[in-house]
């Protein structure tokens, strides 16, 4: 049995949420790169020359990249035998996205409740979604997601009838919808299968993997594939003032479901793609 | 092609000859206004009371920006979806309202009143927040304070980068791009 101590995941967790909002992955950083390279309009091309420099401008002056820095959202991998010393997990993370965002100089973001709108000042609470896997570690996967996107994701209960054709006309249909909204070059999250709510968790998790790792499925890989081209032949573009960059990556996963069900979860993140990992061993 | 730079606030020459898809530099004063600013004004508007800050001829920014740290003018200061504002924008562009930075689309409401009023919508880069912060010079709060990041506050801003996405014209540059790239 493995023991962490719960000042160990509070530490940890408030340096991930600088990190997040500072440092933009490398893997986003590279898709800017060479998507400013096969960028039809001058327009996006600038867009894009512009989220470079912001990105380097974020890293090295240790400042958010984007003002909206986010819900702090965790999928954690805790290990059967790994035990939690001096608190609970949920309350480690909690404290961390305070401290976090307070010593950071991040935005508070979070209210206490949907209906009254006031701030909890401290943008907590995290989301936090747990898995139990085998072993002792403890890993914590993080992303500050924004509202922007957040706010064009949309789920459907499509009948089975519909198929590949019906799953990917309802992807298309957001990621058009969404347009400017969302902040494109998006990374685009699909969930297909499971029930309801774990399909919206699927869209979720599949933003987790970076950008231009394929599917372990290769027919999974193949829709991630035929998306990504079909979602950059709309036109939208960066900013959405039109152009051939408008997903630098979509990501699928599945899951079984209901012989009746065919959830599909189209769950977007704009560009400002901010995530952490860190493994307690 | 070389943005052109505008200094505010916007004449009439400008608003006219400002088209769909054009890159700006703009500089002079804005006003930070969003959600719940505009919510406050409007609705308390209804009960009789004025708004905080004559809005004629003047250009609303959509930001709510992230905390300074000491000796900074502002944090982290990009724009956010302007569509959250259309059900309060109409009544501003009444009230003499000539430009709104922010980004992502507007109804066809307020596509309508910005032809009917004469005034222009500009998109920043959503996102590109650390970049437009250098081009803030100064920033003040100067009405709702209690609204912590969503207060409205006075910023000089010098060569702020923007495009035109709605003008005067009916212009719309998420249309127009959008069908020239689509294949």
């Amino acid at each position: 049995m493995k023991e962490i101590y719960y000042e160990e995941i509070v530490n940890e967790v408030k340096e991930m949420c600088k990190r997040a909002n500072y440092d933009l992955g490398e893997d986003v950083y590279t898709a800017f790169k060479r998507a400013l390279t096969t960028e039809r309009s001058e327009t996006g091309k600038e867009v894009l020359t512009q989220l470079i420099e912001n990105a380097d401008i974020a890293k090295a002056e240790r400042v958010p990249m984007c003002q909206d820095t986010g819900t702090a959202v965790f999928i954690v991998e805790l290990g059967h035998d790994c035990r939690i010393v001096g608190g609970n997990l949920l309350d480690a993370i909690n404290e961390g996205v305070a401290r976090g965002y307070d010593e950071g100089y991040l935005r508070n973001s979070m209210i206490y409740h949907p209906l009254n709108r006031k701030n909890t000042g401290n943008n907590t609470p995290a989301i936090v979604h747990i898995e139990l896997v085998e072993g002792e570690e403890l890993t914590l996967h993080m992303t500050a997601k924004g509202g922007g996107a957040e706010n064009m994701s949309a789920l459907k209960m499509l009948k089975p009838s519909d198929g590949i054709e019906g799953i990917k006309n309802y992807i298309l249909s957001i990621v058009k919808e969404a347009g400017p909204n969302a902040c494109p070059p998006l990374i685009v999250g699909i969930g297909i299968g499971g029930n309801f709510e774990r399909c919206a968790y699927l869209a979720k998790k599949s933003l987790f993997r970076p950008i231009g790792e394929r599917h372990e499925d290769p027919a999974v890989a193949e829709l991630e594939e035929e998306l990504i081209g079909e979602i950059n032949r709309l036109g939208i573009g960066p900013q959405g003032m039109g152009g051939s960059t408008t997903a630098l990556d979509v990501k699928v996963e599945v899951e079984s479901c209901h012989i009746a069900a065919l959830p599909v979860a189209v769950n977007l993140n704009c560009h400002a793609s901010r995530h952490q990992i860190s493994m307690f061993k | 092609m070389e943005p052109r730079k505008i200094t505010l606030p916007l004449t009439e020459a400008d608003l006219h000859s400002l088209k769909a898809g054009d890159r700006v530099l703009l500089s002079g004063i804005v006003y930070t206004a969003r959600d719940a600013a505009h919510k406050r004004m409007v609705e308390q508007e209804r009960e009789g009371i004025v708004f905080p800050i004559d809005f004629a001829g003047q250009v609303i920014y959509y930001v709510g920006p992230t905390p300074s740290r000491p000796g900074e003018v502002i944090g982290s200061a990009g724009p956010t979806t302007s569509g959250r504002m259309d059900l309060y924008t109409p009544r501003l562009l009444e009230k003499g309202l000539k430009g709104m930075i922010g980004k992502g689309h507007r109804n066809q409401e307020v596509k309508d009143a910005l032809v009917k009023h004469k005034a222009v919508y500009f998109g920043a880069v959503g996102g590109a927040a650390a970049l437009i912060s250098r081009s803030i010079k100064s920033a003040e709060v100067i009405a709702y304070e209690d609204l912590g990041t969503e207060a409205i506050r006075k910023l000089t801003i010098e060569d702020f980068p923007v495009f035109v996405i709605n003008d005067i014209h009916g212009g719309d540059i998420y249309q127009e791009g959008v069908a020239k790239y689509k294949s």
